[in-house]
């Protein structure tokens, strides 16, 4: 795939961005002696993380510079150590997930993701009700209406360029016909104006209140009808209108982030979009999705569920894999000090960095890593899709995508060194 | 290095051995014909009265693949009471209907299994569905390519592309998604409930590209003939469960004017309307047409009493069948405009009427249809039942009196509906041999499998001959794998990671100047990136890719 134009610069094609859960895949980067530029179609996040310079590190015991060996070895001596170790973070793809399950299984391992918070809002819904679900090319050619509860896609920059506004569509839905409409707080609505100036539907209210909204839309589209002027500070007749727009929507997509419904039992809500998806089912078509999978956290989640049986959150430490959505969050796990080890992985950036516990620490960081402490153990790891190819889920965990390597590194991948570690076990 | 098996009672269908004594050489792996007498035997095992068959093979089970990851998501219930811990040798795992891909793959190899095959890999999942495979260790596996409901297909049907550019297309599919045959779900039946369509006949059209069912079963059959795939088309067909579709399924065996065809799950396609609840069965109608068929085989789809979860790509009827969820918990997914699924947990009550003529009206299709050579032993795992139940089933059909005790504890009005206390047939050893091992090894134009003759893949299982045949197929004295031991009296001894079967079959690569320009215009993924390279499956799976030839 890489393609030298000249003796220095290569330009790979398809390539697919790991920074968020869209994954998108029409990159065009350039590698001039290991300096990325992407030529087409980066957005911010994607340029931040594939053009950014690589820094100089090494693995370090406590702060002191070691070979790579040695590090390998006192991570095999903290795992052999530990009682019940917690692998946290996890932000790695498919390869580095399966070494890391393997390694959980063998060593009794509580593990959790970074967004373990966010995911399990979902997976609690999906536990108690179910949902009906689609994926991005349904939406991009099919939904006649899009409803954003609580999320403008912010973290997901080129939603709307990718799945929303198209120049083409399968069943010749024209952007006209597309009703967009937001609910929630604080949100930048601009993307939701379509090419040809005509305004999304707002209906502005704090994220704890979607709920509300939602549930009196479910009532009105089921014929109910509400006495009150105003519905979480809306007034009805706006709630109404949406509700009749819904009746006559062809196929319409409620769209949720369930990292950004940071409310206490967002669950609830979640449930409230699943259950009025559910009830328009009866009659048309309607669907659900849900942006996230940011860091890998489909990835691990997909994974941990086909090796484990249970989705995120489970215990390894008594042999079998033991599930449990909330005590084994990495909070509560430090919190209650269910263990005796932390090993932290994050191979996609330098902002999520691990908790500081008073527990012997091993941090597989990117090599820009920068901690307020010193962990026993850091060991630089190279980046998925950038240094070495791989595999990713995107966010609606169906559709994996290839990774592919653009740079030559100098560091080593999560997969190969936790897969050291079980060898050397 | 040789090794003998020694003294054995032979079941080899392929070559007409039928419980003969007879010794058999491995070489490397594979069988091979007796040396001469100066050639020295490493290991010989004494297997006196030992019974002798080919490995075991599944052709229809839900191992792999984004619909059973959601029903294991979905249901910490079903894992609960069946956890898995690990040992020195394999990894641990849970689960009961949904379990864990590692627990998967060591329970089919302590049954005897040596291969299986998942049955509805989207291509749109199939990169998931291929990680799910290369996770499940001991047994060869592979998968059939859902089509039928995709766009493309559905647009060059109705644009009436000629046949060698949905060949083409087909053969592509195949070669993309790393498949081993091609399955149709529904067909153009999940496509148009994405139009809000809520049910979809044989000449029924999808009201957005004005094709029918027949159309797109005789465009996708000709396509797996032009291609020559060993394994014929793989028919889920419409109405999956709805009373009367027995109807449905005569018209499907019809519609394909005499092309070879694969019914699947038979038994849910078997239905009448007759009697106070409008509810009969139709096995004797559908048993007496696949015998007059020769061009058709089927796999039966038995249901056994229990929870268990039904996960199917038929995004329609799963929709349909949501009302009986048990628990109250469902999905139903569209997908990428290729396909769906739809996931439903489902307890089957032997006190139901419908339930308990469910269960009879696969007995008596394994019962009336004559020939095993077309019908293969199947609960649609996790589907009819889990497939750790297959030697329950297998004593079913190998024990009349077995089957009438269980008869006899079935809803009573069920029972009265069935003919199942009048049949007699029980099955031999032999016929058991032809069905799990022969028949779907041919089927599925695996040469070198399901038979003991020189050259096969040394993947055997030996057995304890026992009166109670569900102890003697839960538990195998050995287990060989590609020759060696990976399983001694029901347990894992050897952890061993199975290959891959694809096909390569050839088509016209102009179709991928049509593809890239569609990928281009209306898909959230890159052409490039949606095929899935030999690389991922042999590197990030540490698998194996055998080429199987097209013919």
């Amino acid at each position: 795939m890489v393609k030298k134009s000249n003796s220095t610069a290569a330009i790979t094609r398809e390539v697919t961005c790991p920074f968020c859960g869209i994954l998108c895949d029409d990159l065009v980067i350039q590698n001039q002696n290991e300096r990325l530029s992407i030529l087409e179609n980066g957005c911010p996040k994607a340029i931040a993380a594939f053009e950014g310079e690589v820094s100089v590190n090494s693995p370090k015991l406590k702060g002191k510079k070691v070979s790579l060996d040695e590090a390998i070895n006192a991570v095999c001596q903290i795992l052999k150590k530990s009682h019940t170790p917690l692998f946290a973070g996890l932000a790695s793809d498919a390869g580095g997930i399966r070494q890391m399950m393997h390694l959980a299984d063998n060593t009794g391992a509580i593990i959790d993701h970074m967004h373990g918070d966010a995911l399990i809002r979902n997976t609690l819904v999906l536990q108690d009700l179910g949902w009906i679900m689609t994926t991005l090319s349904e939406i991009r050619n099919r939904a006649d209406m899009i409803i954003f509860a609580g999320t403008d896609t912010t973290n997901f920059p080129r939603f709307f360029e990718r799945v929303v506004w198209n120049k083409q569509s399968m069943f010749k839905l024209k952007n006209d016909q597309r009703q967009i409409v937001y609910i929630g707080d604080k949100l930048n609505t601009k993307p939701g104006i379509n090419p040809n100036g005509k305004r999304p539907t707002v209906l502005n209210c704090k994220n704890e209140q979607i709920g509300e909204v939602i549930s009196s839309l479910h009532a009105m589209v089921a014929g109910e009808t509400i006495n009150t002027k105003e519905i979480a500070g809306i007034k009805t007749k706006a709630v109404e209108a949406l509700a009749e727009k819904m009746k006559s929507a062809k196929y319409g997509v409620i769209v949720w982030s369930p990292a950004e419904l940071n409310i206490p039992h967002a669950e609830l809500t979640i449930q409230n979009f699943c259950e009025i998806v559910k009830y328009m089912t009866r009659t048309t078509r309607f669907a659900g999705f849900s942006l996230a999978g940011n860091d890998g956290a489909t990835t691990a989640n997909s994974i941990c569920a086909w090796q484990s049986g249970y989705p995120l959150r489970v215990n390894f430490n008594k042999g079998y894999p033991d599930y449990d959505a909330h005590r084994y969050s990495t909070h509560n796990v430090l919190k209650n000090k269910e263990a005796d080890a932390l090993l932290w992985i994050n191979s996609f950036n330098s902002i999520v960095n691990p908790p500081r516990a008073s527990i012997p620490s091993i941090v597989l960081g990117t090599p820009e890593t920068k901690l307020k402490f010193k962990p026993d153990v850091f060991i630089p790891v190279s980046t998925p899709g950038v240094d070495h190819s791989g595999q990713l889920f995107r966010t609606d965990s169906v559709v994996a995508l290839p990774l592919k390597q653009v740079r030559q590194s100098p560091y080593s991948s999560v997969d190969s060194i936790l897969k050291q570690v079980i060898e050397r076990m | 290095m040789y090794i003998k098996l020694t003294n054995g009672i032979v079941y080899d269908p392929v070559h007409g051995i039928n419980g003969e004594r007879r010794d058999i050489y491995i070489r490397d792996g594979y069988i091979t014909r007796k040396p001469s007498s100066n050639t020295k035997i490493d290991k010989t095992y004494d297997l006196k009265n030992k019974i002798i068959m080919s490995g075991a093979i599944d052709i229809h089970t839900h191992i792999g693949g984004g619909k059973v990851n959601i029903a294991r998501m979905m249901l910490p219930e079903d894992h609960q009471a069946d956890l898995v811990s690990r040992t020195e040798l394999t990894r641990s795992g849970c689960g009961y209907a949904a379990p864990s891909t590692l627990t998967a793959g060591y329970r089919y190899a302590e049954m005897g299994y040596t291969a299986c095959f998942e049955p509805a890999m989207l291509p749109a999942n199939a990169r998931q569905a291929h990680m799910e495979m290369a996770d499940t260790p001991m047994v060869d596996k592979g998968a059939y390519a859902m089509l039928g409901s995709d766009d493309f297909f559905l647009r060059m049907l109705a644009s009436k592309k000629d046949q060698e550019a949905i060949s083409d297309y087909v053969g592509w599919t195949i070669n993309a998604s790393q498949a081993l045959g091609i399955k149709v779900v529904n067909p153009g039946g999940i496509s148009a409930f994405k139009f809000n369509q809520r049910q979809l006949e044989l000449d029924e059209v999808n009201q957005y590209y004005g094709t029918s069912p027949r159309e797109i079963l005789i465009a996708l059959a000709r396509a797996v003939t032009e291609l020559g795939i060993p394994h014929p088309l793989h028919v889920h067909g419409c109405n999956l469960g709805v009373p009367g579709n027995m109807q449905t399924t005569l018209d499907t065996i019809k519609a394909v004017e005499g092309m070879r065809m694969h019914i699947t799950h038979i038994q849910f396609h078997s239905y009448g309307t007759e009697g106070d609840k409008n509810f009969s069965s139709g096995a004797a109608e559908i048993a007496e047409a696949v015998n007059k068929n020769p061009n058709i085989s089927i796999d039966v789809g038995q249901v056994l009493f229990g929870q268990t979860v039904t996960a199917s790509g038929d995004s329609m009827r799963q929709y349909a069948g949501h009302w009986h969820a048990h628990p109250k918990k469902w999905v139903v997914m569209d997908i990428e405009c290729d396909a769906g699924c739809g996931v439903v947990p489902f307890k089957y009550k032997d006190k139901n009427f419908v339930n308990a003529l469910q269960w009879a009206i696969g007995l008596e299709l394994f019962l009336l249809v004559d020939d095993p050579w077309r019908i293969f032993l199947t609960t649609d795992h996790p589907n009819g039942a889990p497939f750790t139940s297959y030697p329950h089933l297998i004593r079913l059909l190998m024990d009349r009196s077995f089957r009438n005790d269980m008869l006899s504890t079935i809803n009573k009005d069920a029972a009265i509906a069935s003919t199942l206390s009048s049949i007699d047939r029980e099955y031999s050893l032999y016929d058991i041999a032809i069905m799990t091992r022969a028949a779907p090894a041919r089927s599925l134009g695996l040469k070198n499998r399901g038979h003991l003759g020189s050259g096969a893949v040394a993947d055997i299982t030996v057995y304890s001959n026992n009166k109670d045949k569900e102890k003697m197929f839960s538990k195998p004295d050995y287990v060989f794998k590609d020759g060696e031991v990976i399983v001694r009296n029901g347990k894992i001894t050897k952890v061993v990671q199975g290959a891959t079967h694809t096909l390569r079959p050839e088509f016209d690569s102009g179709i991928e100047k049509s593809l890239k320009r569609y990928f281009d215009n209306y898909q959230a993924i890159s052409l490039g990136n949606f095929k899935i390279d030999d690389d991922e499956i042999v590197e990030h799976g540490n698998g194996k890719i055998i080429v199987q030839p097209c013919t």
